[in-house]
This record gives structure tokens, C-alpha cells and sequence, in this order.
């Protein structure tokens, strides 16, 4: 603890000379010749840039339901937006029934509501688990139909709530497998150990394309005769599958960072190994790889996308088919793209900077 | 007590291999029986049959009369083309943008973190997508291509530029070139080992430029110094003569790059922010120049923090660029793609892939292992 002096002196405001916002341009903007000369070019670019880019997106832009004619009059000049409104339900849903894609949209709310819920840590104990299953039910509910609703198949299955699906459902399942990966990992047994690091070296050595091939052409191969599995379980088993891999690596972190001591001292207890690992060890190791779990999570929730190439309507191609095949407003497939990207980064970039106050909250954590 | 916990080691692993085993039968049991109804071969005969296809570009003769054999190997050339170019871009930005962040003119860094905030956050299929309609859709159709001076064309068929004509002094001169590396490799050798012992400094950046400079130079002097160069001509549809970068490669050179540029940054970011201040204020103290301070104390001490990590993005890019096949750029996975629809051939495909995707992982870890043991901290 610092002295009482320090402090104050310490939380003192700078002279008022010093102050206001000419003395911040002068130390943050014009410190040195070169710096005034680079701040010079930069302003010079944005006043360039920044008329230009809001023009187009906004001040000339075609906003709201217009029709097809609007658009041309201002092309070139403006975006038109209003490819987003002719085209919102199929790009949000796909190719699910129109008269029941009030489901589909409860979906997105549900899951994204999970998001939300399990990112507060007053969350993080047995009730988590509860608020996940009833979510996930809820959410099969809601996309599949049955008990009340029409039912739908999972081939009409489209859009945004398939992305949040795969992703949200694949970190959930890759999360069990990725722990029991981690320890094998670290076991002492050496079959295990070996069949836990060649999974992981495999799977982290390909391309994620590869394991959805895999999943999209050979699986049908593997099954016995007759038995069908979905397009997209099949795709969702494969995410799985590889995003365990990575996960497994991020909780090996958390374990080789959890002091040695800790695991002596569960063994001097007489705990038996699935006792030492689960009331001991994994505890503070899943803490310590929370941040990277987090991470891994944004990749998964982008890499989602690429089940584009295996055909699976999630929102990337409900956005690209909603364009390609309306020959009308194909020339928008920019604005298109563009509404998407808002979307993915919204998502990606709330778990970015939730991901980063998390680490700092545990470095904080660590320097008691 | 010890005996039983290893008698339970045993049978746990027993147990799983005999999981993993019982799975395999089963599902191999599976694959030949469906096999045998489909009437499907398995094998890599068909690597010798002829593909039949075209592929829109290539680094080495491909005709579709050629074998699959050679399908693979154009994709694969391809694949390692915009890998490595992108592995190269990605660094240079990725650094750049980097430095930018930790600079002290606040615009700067606020532009820089603006970057990597935008580009790491969103899908790199959509971004590709995003590139490539660019490419395709805003750039002029070939008649009334944009000239950028010097017989180059924008299109939206690509990027045409000039190329010198064949000639042997050309070939020299690149043959020049690797002979001059090697040559200044082997004088730093030197060098050193005269400092290690004499304490004489000889010049080695100055003898290394003149080596890979001056060699490929004379060679081409020596042979004719030809200078025809064959410069791209509108002739009936299409441009001939020169070179060109298809759409497809520079979208997805572009996106691998600019992507994996943002993460790079970060990383560089961090290895800068891990060398202790104290560091550079003994390096000022000594008289170094900020320049020798970078060169001297700063970043060696940093690549350490910075290799393992950059390895990974190195083989991000080299996996990433498997999205080539999303917008039709004839990589690896595309070619395998298109086998797999032609033959029905999906295990062996797909096993010819992940095989090559694992050497190239294997091959850039080897080689930046090596690397980073090179540069790590000695300590005694």
C-alpha cells in the first residue's frame, strides 16, 4: 500500500497549463516532425476517404422498401439498401417455410440469448447447465416443429439460427470431447497419450474443408446400408469433431499452467484420478483457459461459413443464393454481402472484446 | 496398491483400444460392403487415368488430356503459389500494421487497431466473396480495360502485365541470382568466423548486395542484355501476349493476405510490448540509433516472442487458402473436388488431401522450429 501522500499525489489532476485539448494534439498527434507530417497525410486521406465512403453508404444510399428502379437511378453513386429489405426474410431464414419463420426467429433469440446469459459470471455454476439444456430443447422445438408446432425438416432448415446452431452446439459437444482430449493428452498411460496427440496433430493439420468433405462424402460410406443421416447433423458432427482439437489444445494450456503442487496435493489426498482431475485440477485449469475457449469460439462462429461449399444454408449462403439467383438485384450483391458482414461482426466483435476483458479480469485475479 | 493402479492403467488402455478398434472394424466393415453394391474401385489407378478437364491456370504444363496424377500437382503448385506470396504479403502488412498500433501518433494507432478490429471479425469466406465481386463485377469488361501505364491492364478478367520475351539471358540471370545467394550466404559465414577470431569486421550487407545484385546482372549483360518485352494486346476477346493474375488469384491472395495480416499484427504487437522498456533505454544509453536499437536489442529479443505463434497464422494461411475453392481458383482442394465428382474416387481424394495438407503443416512447423531454435535465448 502506498502512503497516504503518494496516493493523492498520484490521483492529482496535471497543472491546467498542461491540459485541454491543444496540449493532447501536441503530445498525441504532432510530437515530432515526422508524426505531424504522418498526422498531415492521414487527415489528408480520411477528408479524402470519409466524404466519399459515407456518401455512398449513406447520404446517396437507397434506404427502406423501394423498388428495383430506385437503385439504378443512383448507381454508381449511392448503395442500395434496399436489397436488404426485399431480400431480409430469405437471407434471416432461408429456405424455411414463409408462414412459419416466426420459429425460426424465436430461434435466434433464444440462442443469442444464451450467448448473452452465459457470458455473466453470476451464470457460472450448475444453473448454466440447466439454462443450456432447456435452451437447446427449446431451440429443437422451435426448428424442428412436433408437439403443437409443424413439423419442419431439417433440409428447410436456413439462415442465421443454422449458423448460430452449428456454432452454439458445436462448442457445446466439442466442449466435453476437447477436455477428455486434454487429459488424455497429459495422461501417464502411453496408448492413450498417443491416440489423444494424433488426433489432435491430424485434425489441427487440415483444413477444416477437408473434415466437411469427409463428413459430406464419406459418411454416407462409413453407415451401414440404409441408414441416412441429415446433411446438416452430419455437418454439425463434423464441426464437432474438429473443433474439439482445438479446444483440447486450449485446455492443455489451462492444465500445464496449473502449478504442480496442485496435483501433488490432490494425490497426497488419496484422491483417485477422475476425483483430483474433476474437484482439483480441472477447475483451475478451465478458469485459466476461459479466454482461449472464448477465441476459439469467434473462429468457430466464423468458420461456420464454410459449410457454404458443402451446400448447408446457413446465413453466408442464404445471403449469397438470396443475390445469385435473382438476376434483378444481382448487381447489389455488395449492399448483400455487406448486411452480412454487419451481422458476423456484431457477434464476433461483442465475444472479441468480452473475450478481452476476461483476460483482463483473470490477470487482474492473479496479482492479488 | 501400485500394481493395482497399473493393472487399472492397463485395462483402461485395453479398453480403448479395443473401442478404437471395434469402431474401425465396423466402420471399415461398412465402407467395403457399400463399396462392393456401388460396384466402386478402391485405389490409386485412377491417378494414372487421364482427368480430362481444364484447369484455368496453372505453373506448370497441364493439358486436359494430362493424368490426374498431374491435376493433383497443378493444384497443388497453385495451392503453394498463393500460399507463400500470401505468407510473405501477410507478414509485411501484418507488421506494418502492427508498428502502427504502438504508435505514438494517436490517429495511426487508432486507424491501425480500426484494421485489425474490422478485418479479424469478420468471415474470410465473405471477405473472398466480398473480393472477388469486386474484381469481377466493378472492374471494366476487357474492351474498355484501364490502362495503368506501362502495358499494364486492369480487366475483369484480371490484372494484364508485360513479361520479358524467352531468352537465354533471362534464365541466366535467375540461375545468377541463387548462385548469388548461396555466395553471400557462404561470405556472411566467413565473416563471422574472421570476426569470431580476428575481431575485424568485413563488410556484409554491402558484399551481399553486390553479389545478388551485380551476378544476375552481368549474367544478363554477358548473354546479349535483351530487353523485348511482350506487352499484353487487345486482339479479338481478349488480351494476348504478357502475363496475367486471374480475379480468382488476386480475390483470394488479397483476402489471404489482408486477413491473416490483422491476427499477424497482434502478434507482433504483442512480442514488441514483451521486451522490457528497460531494454531500449540501456540500448539509448549505449549511443545505439533507434535504428540499431530496433535491429540490435528490440527485435531480436522479440522474434523470440513472436515465432511460435506466427507459425500458427503461417498455417492458418496455408489451410485458409483451401477457400479457393468457393470462388473458383483451381487450388488443391478444388482439383480434388472436381476428381471426386468426375470418378466417385471420395476416400482416396480426400486421403490424397489431408496427406499433403499435413506434409505442408509438417514442413513449415520443421522449418520454423528450426528457426525459432536459432533465435531463442541462449541461456547458460
Amino acid at each position: 500500500m502506498a502512503d497516504p501522500a503518494t496516493r493523492a499525489a498520484a490521483s492529482a489532476k496535471p497543472p491546467a497549463s498542461r491540459g485541454g485539448p491543444f496540449a493532447w494534439m501536441r503530445t498525441n498527434l504532432f510530437a515530432t516532425p515526422f508524426d505531424a507530417a504522418l498526422t498531415v497525410l492521414l487527415l489528408a486521406a480520411l477528408a479524402w476517404l470519409v466524404p466519399k465512403a459515407s456518401g455512398w453508404l449513406f447520404v446517396d444510399a437507397v434506404w427502406g422498401r423501394q423498388p428495383l428502379e430506385a437503385c439504378d437511378a443512383v448507381r454508381g453513386q449511392g448503395a442500395c439498401w434496399a436489397v436488404v429489405w426485399e431480400k431480409f426474410r430469405f437471407m434471416m431464414f432461408g429456405v424455411y417455410p414463409f408462414d412459419e419463420q416466426w420459429r425460426p426467429a424465436l430461434a435466434i433469440l433464444v440462442l443469442t440469448g444464451l450467448l448473452v446469459v452465459s457470458a455473466f459470471r453470476a451464470f457460472w455454476n450448475k444453473r448454466l447447465a440447466l439454462i443450456w439444456t432447456a435452451g437447446i430443447a427449446l431451440t429443437f422445438w422451435l426448428m424442428g416443429g412436433g408437439l403443437g408446432l409443424t413439423p419442419v425438416r431439417a433440409e428447410q432448415w436456413g439462415g442465421l439460427p443454422v449458423t448460430l446452431i452449428l456454432a452454439i452446439f458445436g462448442i457445446a459437444f466439442a466442449f466435453p470431447l476437447g477436455v477428455l482430449l486434454a487429459l488424455g493428452r497429459r495422461s501417464q498411460l502411453p496408448l492413450v497419450r498417443a491416440f489423444c496427440v494424433v488426433y489432435i496433430e491430424v485434425i489441427r493439420g487440415v483444413p477444416l474443408i477437408t473434415v466437411l468433405f469427409m463428413a459430406s462424402v464419406m459418411f454416407a460410406l462409413f453407415m451401414p446400408e440404409g441408414m441416412r443421416i441429415e446433411q446438416l447433423l452430419r455437418a454439425q458432427i463434423a464441426i464437432i469433431l474438429f473443433v474439439a482439437a482445438y479446444l483440447a489444445e486450449a485446455v492443455r494450456g489451462g492444465l500445464q499452467a496449473v502449478p504442480k503442487g496442485q496435483y501433488e496435493a490432490a494425490e497426497a489426498l488419496g484422491l483417485p484420478y477422475w476425483k483430483s482431475m474433476g474437484l482439483i485440477v480441472l477447475p483451475q485449469a478451465l478458469r485459466i483457459s476461459i479466454p482461449p475457449i472464448v477465441n476459439s469460439f469467434i473462429s468457430l462462429f466464423k468458420d461456420t461459413s464454410l459449410v457454404v461449399i458443402i451446400g448447408i444454408y446457413d446465413f453466408a449462403y442464404a445471403v449469397k443464393k438470396s443475390v445469385e439467383t435473382d438476376f434483378a438485384w444481382k448487381k447489389y450483391f455488395i449492399e448483400a454481402f455487406l448486411f452480412s458482414i454487419v451481422i458476423y461482426w456484431i457477434y464476433c466483435f461483442a465475444m472479441s472484446k468480452y473475450s478481452q476483458k476476461l483476460e483482463r479480469d483473470f490477470a487482474r485475479g492473479h496479482h492479488r | 496398491m501400485l500394481s493395482s493402479e497399473r493393472a487399472r492403467g492397463i485395462f483402461y488402455q485395453f479398453l480403448l483400444l479395443a473401442a478404437v478398434f471395434g469402431l474401425g472394424w465396423y466402420l471399415v466393415g461398412n465402407t467395403l460392403h457399400n463399396l462392393s453394391t456401388r460396384q466402386i474401385q478402391v485405389g490409386f489407378e485412377f491417378l494414372g487415368r487421364e482427368a480430362g478437364f481444364e484447369i484455368a491456370e496453372s505453373q506448370i504444363a497441364y493439358a486436359p488430356s494430362d493424368s490426374y496424377f498431374r491435376a493433383f500437382l497443378v493444384g497443388l503448385f497453385n495451392t503453394l503459389h498463393v500460399a507463400l506470396l500470401g505468407i510473405v504479403l501477410a507478414t509485411v502488412l501484418g507488421t506494418l500494421v502492427g508498428i502502427a498500433r504502438l504508435s505514438s501518433n494517436w490517429l495511426m494507432s487508432r486507424l491501425a487497431s480500426a484494421y485489425v478490429e474490422t478485418m479479424r471479425n469478420i468471415p474470410l469466406l465473405l471477405q473472398l466473396f466480398v473480393w472477388y465481386g469486386l474484381f469481377t463485377e466493378l472492374m471494366p469488361p476487357v474492351r474498355q480495360a484501364i490502362e495503368l501505364g506501362g502495358g499494364i491492364f486492369v480487366t475483369q478478367r484480371g490484372l494484364y502485365y508485360p513479361w520479358p520475351e524467352p531468352h537465354a539471358a533471362w534464365s541466366a540471370a535467375g540461375w545468377a541470382l541463387l548462385a548469388g545467394a548461396a555466395l553471400a550466404f557462404a561470405w556472411r559465414g566467413h565473416a563471422r568466423r574472421v570476426q569470431e577470431r580476428t575481431g575485424r569486421q568485413l563488410p556484409v550487407g554491402l558484399v551481399a548486395a553486390a553479389l545478388l545484385a551485380g551476378l544476375p546482372l552481368a549474367a544478363w549483360l554477358a548473354l546479349g542484355a535483351p530487353t523485348q518485352l511482350v506487352y499484353p494486346e487487345l486482339r479479338g476477346f481478349n488480351f494476348r501476349g504478357g502475363k496475367v493474375l486471374s480475379p480468382e488469384f488476386l480475390a483470394l491472395l488479397i483476402g489471404l493476405s489482408t486477413y491473416t495480416a490483422a491476427f499477424v499484427a497482434e502478434i507482433v504487437r504483442a512480442g514488441i510490448l514483451a521486451v522490457d522498456k528497460g531494454q531500449t533505454e540501456a540500448a539509448m544509453s549505449l549511443g545505439l540509433t533507434r535504428g540499431q536499437d530496433l535491429r540490435l536489442v528490440t527485435l531480436p529479443q522479440a522474434l523470440r516472442v513472436i515465432i511460435p505463434p506466427m507459425t500458427s497464422q503461417y498455417l492458418n494461411l496455408t489451410k485458409n487458402s483451401s477457400l479457393a475453392v468457393a470462388i473458383g481458383y483451381p487450388d488443391l482442394v478444388a482439383v480434388a473436388n472436381t476428381t471426386m465428382n468426375q470418378t466417385g474416387q471420395a476416400i482416396e481424394a480426400i486421403a490424397i488431401l489431408m496427406a499433403v495438407y499435413l506434409t505442408i503443416s509438417l514442413l513449415i512447423s520443421l522449418f520454423m522450429n528450426w528457426y525459432n531454435n536459432r533465435v531463442r535465448l541462449v541461456e547458460r
